[in-house]
C-alpha cells in the first residue's frame, strides 16, 4: 500500500512539474501581457510602464521568470495578483467556496436523480419510461448551457419573478433561505446536464450487471427482485461510478464557467476567465496548479476507493 | 404616453440632464417610457443616511489606491472614499472640497506668473480613522506621486511641483517649475492619501492600505468580496454635505446582458459606468419604475492613423478615407442613434470645444476625385496604388466589441468603394493596448479616447512631437504626429491662465487637427445609464471620471 502511494506521489510531482512548465510557457508566449491593463488607460508614459514591468519582473528572460515562480511556489508563496495585489491563495480561497456550494449541490442532486433514472431505465429496459429518459438525456446533453441559463432567467426571473436573476445572495441578507433562493436557477441548469450524464452512466453500468451469471443465480435461488436489485446488482453497478465520481471531483472546485457568468456567480470559472483576460499570470498559474492537484487527488481517491470497494482488484499495477 | 413624448425623451441633451441632476433634490426626474415627470411632491434628502444603492458595473474595481493606475470603475469607487482639494461640477466650475477655496490670481492663491501656488485647507476634515486631515497629507501625496519607485498613474503636472512648504496645518505653498494652467484640473482629479497610514508602509506599492483604504470621502470601506461586490458605509462626520445613503454597493456583473437583466428585475438600482448596451437602450426607456439618462462621455470614437505608415503620410488619402466614411450609418444602424457625430477630439460640453469646425459629409465621389488627383490609380483588382505602394492597410480593435466589429465591416465596404482595402485584424485587449498601440506598431486602430486631462483641453501628451512613445519613450502620441505649429500652440495654451485666451488657442489646435485629419473623428460617446425611480441626486458630470462622483448627494425618495 505504501509503495503504491509512494509511486503515485512521485508520478504526481512529475506531472505537476510538466503541467506547470507547459502552462507557464503557453501563458507567457501568448500575445499581449499584463502591461496592457496599465497602457490601456492612456495616461502612463512608456517610462512608467517600463518601470512597472521591471517591478513585476516581466522583463526578465522566461526561464528565469519560471524558475523564480517555481521557487516561490515551492516555498508556499503563490504570488500576488497583478490586478489588486492580493495573494493568489487568498483570491482562490475567496472563490472556491462559491463554486463548491454550487457544484456540490448540483452534482449531488444530479447523482441522486440520475442514478434513479438510470436504475429504473435499466430494469425496465425499452419501456416508455426508458425511452423518455433516453430522449430526455439526449436533449439535455444537446442544450447549450448558456442558452438554458438565459431561458431559466427569462422565465423564472423576468417573466414570473419567482427567482433572482443572478448573484450568490442579496447583499445585506446572507441568510440560508436567501442563498438557497439564489441557488435554484444555476443549480437547475447545472443539474440538468449532469443528471443526463449520470443517468446514462448508471443505466449502462446497471445493464451490464443485470445480465451477469450471478444475478441469474440469485434469481434461481428464489431471491426477491428487491433483494437482487439492492444486494447484488446495485452494489456491483456502483463500482464504475466510483471512478467517475473521483474524476468528477476537480470540476466540483474548478467551476462552471458559463453558468457562473450567466448567473453572476462569483466562482472559480469566472475568476479564471477574468484572470486570463487581464493576463493575470500569478492567478492563472495558481488556478492551473490548484486544478491539476485536484485532478491527481481525485484519480488517486478513485483508485483507493475502487480497491476498497472491490477486494479482487489488486494494486500491483 | 405618445410617440412624441418618447421622441422628446430621446432628444434629451446634456444641459437638460444637468438641469435634471441639479434639480434632482427638488424632485424632477426622467420617468419611465421616456416621459419627463415632475413629481407632485418635491423629494428631499433624509436627515440621516437611509437605505442602500446597488450600482451594477461590468468591470471589477480592483485598484483602491487613488494614485495608482486605475480604470473609470476604480475611479467611481475613489470618489466615495477619497476627496480631492477641489472638484469640477457638471457646469465646469471648480468647487472647493478639502481646500477652503480654489486658488486664483484674484484670491491670491496663484501668483500672476502662475508659478506660486498657495492653498488654504479646511480644518474640519478628518480621515476615516478620526485623524485630522492637514497640509502634511497634501505634501505627502504630491511627494509620493513624484517618488520614482512608486507605481503612479500619471505624473503630468505634478512633476513641475517644487519647494513644497507647510505654512500651517491648514495652509501649504509650492512653486511650479514652469507655469502650467492644466494643473488646476489635474488636482481636481487627484485624491489625497493619508500620510499617517501610507508613510508607515515599507513599500507603498504593496501597502495594506491599497486593499483597505482610508480616505476623507463620504463613505468608508466596508467589505470586498473579490469577483462579486464592494460594500461601502456612510461616514457620519463627513466634512461636506451628505451622505444620504447608508450603504453603497458596487456589484460586479461582467456579462452585459446579465447586468441589464438584473437592472430589469430590480436587483441593480443604478446601471452606469459602461452603461446599458445600445441595443437595450430603447427597451430600457420603456421599463416600469426605471428611468434612463443619456449621459454624454468625454470619449471620442475615432480611427487612429499611424502617420509613419506610408499610405497615411499622404494627406489626400486621409481626407478621402474621411469623406468615404458613412458616419451616420454607423451611429444609427449600430448604435441606435445614441452617440453624437463630432469633428473635434474634445467633447461638446468642454468650455474649449470649437463648434465651427468643418462638418463631415459622406461624399464618395469627392473622395475618388481626391485620390485620382493625388495620383492613386486603381490596379487590376480595383485597389489603388501609387509609386508601388498599395492603398491597403489593417484596422484593429479589441476583440469582443460587437459595435466596433460591425463598424469595421461598414468601413470596409465604404473604403473598398473608393479603392482602399481595409483588412480587419482584431486582438484581445491584453494584446492591442500593449506595445502594439503604445509603440505605434499598428496601421490603423478603431478606438475611443478621452483626450482631456480632467476637464482641461491640454492635449500635449497626445499631439506634441515630443510625446511620441515610439521615438522618445514618453507620451501618448501614438499617431506619430509632428507639427511645429501645434507644438507652439500646445506650449502656449498650457502657460495661459485666462480662459478666453486659452479657448482661442485650443480652438486653433482643434482646427489644425481637423484639417490634418491625423485621426478620423466619428462620434462622441453617449452612455445610457439606468436608475430606479425614486433614486434622486444623480447628476452626470463629464468633468469627473465617473458619474458616481456625487453619490454623497444620492438619496431615495421617502
Amino acid at each position: 500500500m505504501s509503495a503504491f502511494l509512494l509511486r503515485r506521489f512521485g508520478q504526481a510531482v512529475l506531472l505537476l512539474l510538466i503541467v506547470s512548465m507547459i502552462g507557464f510557457a503557453i501563458l507567457h508566449l501568448a500575445p499581449g501581457g499584463p502591461m496592457s491593463q496599465f497602457a490601456a488607460g492612456g495616461e502612463m508614459s512608456q517610462e512608467d510602464l517600463d518601470r512597472i514591468a521591471e517591478q513585476l519582473g516581466l522583463n526578465r528572460p522566461l526561464p528565469v521568470q519560471y524558475a523564480e515562480w517555481l521557487w516561490r511556489m515551492l516555498s508556499g508563496d503563490w504570488g500576488r495578483s497583478y490586478r489588486d495585489g492580493q495573494p493568489v491563495t487568498a483570491i482562490i480561497g475567496s472563490h472556491v467556496g462559491a463554486t463548491l456550494q454550487l457544484m456540490a449541490t448540483s452534482t449531488l442532486l444530479a447523482m441522486l436523480i440520475g442514478a434513479w433514472i438510470g436504475i429504473v431505465g435499466a430494469i425496465r429496459r425499452y419501456s416508455l419510461f426508458d425511452s423518455l429518459a433516453t430522449v430526455g438525456a439526449m436533449v439535455a446533453l444537446s442544450i447549450p448551457t448558456f442558452w438554458f441559463g438565459l431561458v431559466v432567467i427569462y422565465v423564472f426571473s423576468v417573466w414570473l419573478g419567482w427567482l433572482p436573476s443572478g448573484n450568490r445572495y442579496t447583499i445585506g441578507d446572507g441568510s440560508l433561505i436567501n442563498q438557497i433562493h439564489h441557488m435554484i436557477g444555476p443549480v437547475m441548469v447545472l443539474a440538468l446536464v449532469s443528471t443526463a450524464v449520470w443517468s446514462r452512466y448508471m443505466r449502462s453500468s446497471m445493464l451490464e450487471v443485470v445480465n451477469q451469471d450471478y444475478i441469474r443465480t440469485a434469481r434461481a435461488k428464489g431471491l426477491s427482485q428487491r433483494s437482487i436489485l439492492i444486494r447484488h446488482a446495485l452494489r456491483n453497478a456502483l463500482l464504475p461510478m466510483i471512478t467517475i465520481t473521483g474524476l468528477h471531483v476537480p470540476t466540483l472546485l474548478s467551476g462552471a464557467l458559463v453558468t457562473e457568468t450567466v448567473f453572476t456567480w462569483p466562482g472559480m470559472g469566472r475568476l479564471f476567465l477574468d484572470s486570463i483576460s487581464y493576463r493575470d499570470y500569478p492567478v492563472v498559474m495558481g488556478i492551473l496548479m490548484f486544478s491539476a492537484v485536484l485532478v491527481l487527488i481525485g484519480s488517486l481517491a478513485a483508485d483507493l476507493l475502487y480497491g476498497a470497494a472491490d477486494p479482487r482488484i489488486a494494486r500491483s499495477g | 404616453m405618445t410617440d412624441r413624448n418618447r421622441d422628446q425623451s430621446l432628444g434629451w441633451r446634456r444641459r437638460d440632464m444637468l438641469a435634471l441632476g441639479l434639480l434632482a433634490g427638488s424632485g424632477t426626474l426622467v420617468g419611465r417610457n421616456g416621459q419627463s415627470i415632475a413629481q407632485t411632491k418635491p423629494a428631499t434628502a433624509p436627515a440621516k443616511p437611509r437605505g442602500q444603492v446597488v450600482a451594477g458595473i461590468s468591470q471589477e474595481p480592483t485598484v483602491f489606491n487613488p494614485l495608482m493606475p486605475g480604470s473609470e470603475v476604480d475611479q467611481g469607487v475613489w470618489w466615495q472614499i477619497f476627496s480631492p482639494l477641489w472638484y469640477i461640477d457638471p457646469m465646469g466650475r471648480f468647487v472647493p472640497d478639502l481646500a477652503r477655496e480654489v486658488p486664483s490670481v484674484s484670491n491670491g492663491g496663484l501668483s500672476a506668473d502662475g508659478l506660486t501656488w498657495k492653498i488654504r485647507l479646511r480644518s474640519d476634515a478628518k480621515w476615516h480613522d478620526g485623524t485630522p486631515f492637514t497640509a502634511e497629507d497634501v505634501k505627502y501625496t504630491l511627494e509620493l506621486i513624484n517618488t520614482p519607485g512608486f507605481r503612479v498613474r500619471n505624473r503630468i503636472g505634478h512633476n513641475l511641483v517644487r519647494d513644497i512648504v507647510i505654512v500651517a496645518p491648514d495652509e501649504i505653498h509650492w512653486r511650479m517649475e514652469s507655469a502650467y494652467s492644466p494643473y488646476l484640473s489635474i488636482l481636481a482629479l487627484t485624491f489625497m492619501v493619508p500620510r499617517h497610514v501610507l508613510a508607515k508602509a515599507e513599500d507603498p506599492n504593496t501597502a495594506t492600505f491599497n486593499n483597505r483604504p482610508i480616505g476623507t470621502g463620504p463613505f468608508r470601506w466596508g467589505e470586498r468580496v473579490a469577483g462579486d461586490h464592494l460594500l461601502l458605509h456612510a461616514i457620519g462626520s463627513y466634512h461636506g454635505t451628505g451622505p444620504h445613503l447608508e450603504r453603497v454597493v458596487f456589484k460586479y456583473i461582467p456579462d452585459l446582458t446579465a447586468l441589464y437583466t438584473q437592472f430589469r428585475t430590480g436587483q441593480v438600482d443604478y446601471l452606469g459606468i459602461g452603461g446599458i448596451p445600445a441595443h437595450f437602450a430603447r427597451e430600457a426607456e420603456g421599463l416600469k419604475g426605471r428611468r434612463i439618462s443619456r449621459s454624454p462621455t468625454p470619449f471620442v470614437e475615432h480611427i487612429a492613423l499611424n502617420l509613419e505608415f506610408a499610405p497615411f503620410a499622404d494627406k489626400a488619402v486621409r481626407e478621402a478615407l474621411y469623406l468615404a466614411m458613412d458616419k451616420q450609418a454607423r451611429i444609427d444602424g449600430i448604435y441606435y442613434g445614441l452617440p453624437v457625430a463630432t469633428e473635434s477630439f474634445l467633447p461638446r460640453e468642454s468650455w474649449a470645444f470649437e463648434p465651427g469646425l468643418p462638418v463631415h459629409k459622406h461624399d464618395p465621389a469627392r473622395a475618388n476625385a481626391l485620390l485620382d488627383a493625388a495620383g492613386w490609380v486603381r490596379g487590376a483588382n480595383g485597389i489603388r496604388e501609387k509609386g508601388g505602394v498599395r492603398l491597403s492597410f489593417a484596422n484593429s480593435t479589441t476583440t469582443g466589441n460587437p459595435g466596433r466589429e460591425q463598424s469595421q465591416q461598414l468601413l470596409q465596404q465604404d473604403w473598398l468603394a473608393i479603392g482602399a482595402e481595409m483588412k480587419i485584424s482584431n486582438m484581445p485587449a491584453a494584446v492591442i493596448w500593449g506595445d502594439f498601440w503604445q509603440k505605434s506598431k499598428f496601421e490603423s486602430v478603431a478606438v475611443g479616447s478621452n483626450f482631456m486631462i480632467g476637464n482641461d483641453p491640454d492635449v500635449t501628451p497626445r499631439f506634441s512631437s515630443k510625446a511620441i512613445p515610439a521615438r522618445q519613450g514618453a507620451g501618448l502620441n501614438t499617431y506619430q504626429y509632428q507639427n511645429a505649429e501645434i507644438d507652439r500652440l500646445l506650449a502656449l495654451g498650457a502657460s495661459q491662465f485666462d480662459q478666453q485666451e486659452r479657448k482661442a488657442t485650443y480652438s486653433r489646435i482643434q482646427r489644425l487637427i481637423r484639417e490634418d485629419l491625423i485621426l478620423l473623428p466619428v462620434y462622441q460617446s453617449v452612455m445610457a445609464e439606468g436608475l430606479k425611480d425614486g433614486l434622486n441626486g444623480f447628476a452626470p458630470n463629464i468633468n469627473c471620471s465617473s458619474n458616481c462622483w456625487n453619490m454623497r448627494d444620492w438619496f431615495w425618495a421617502a
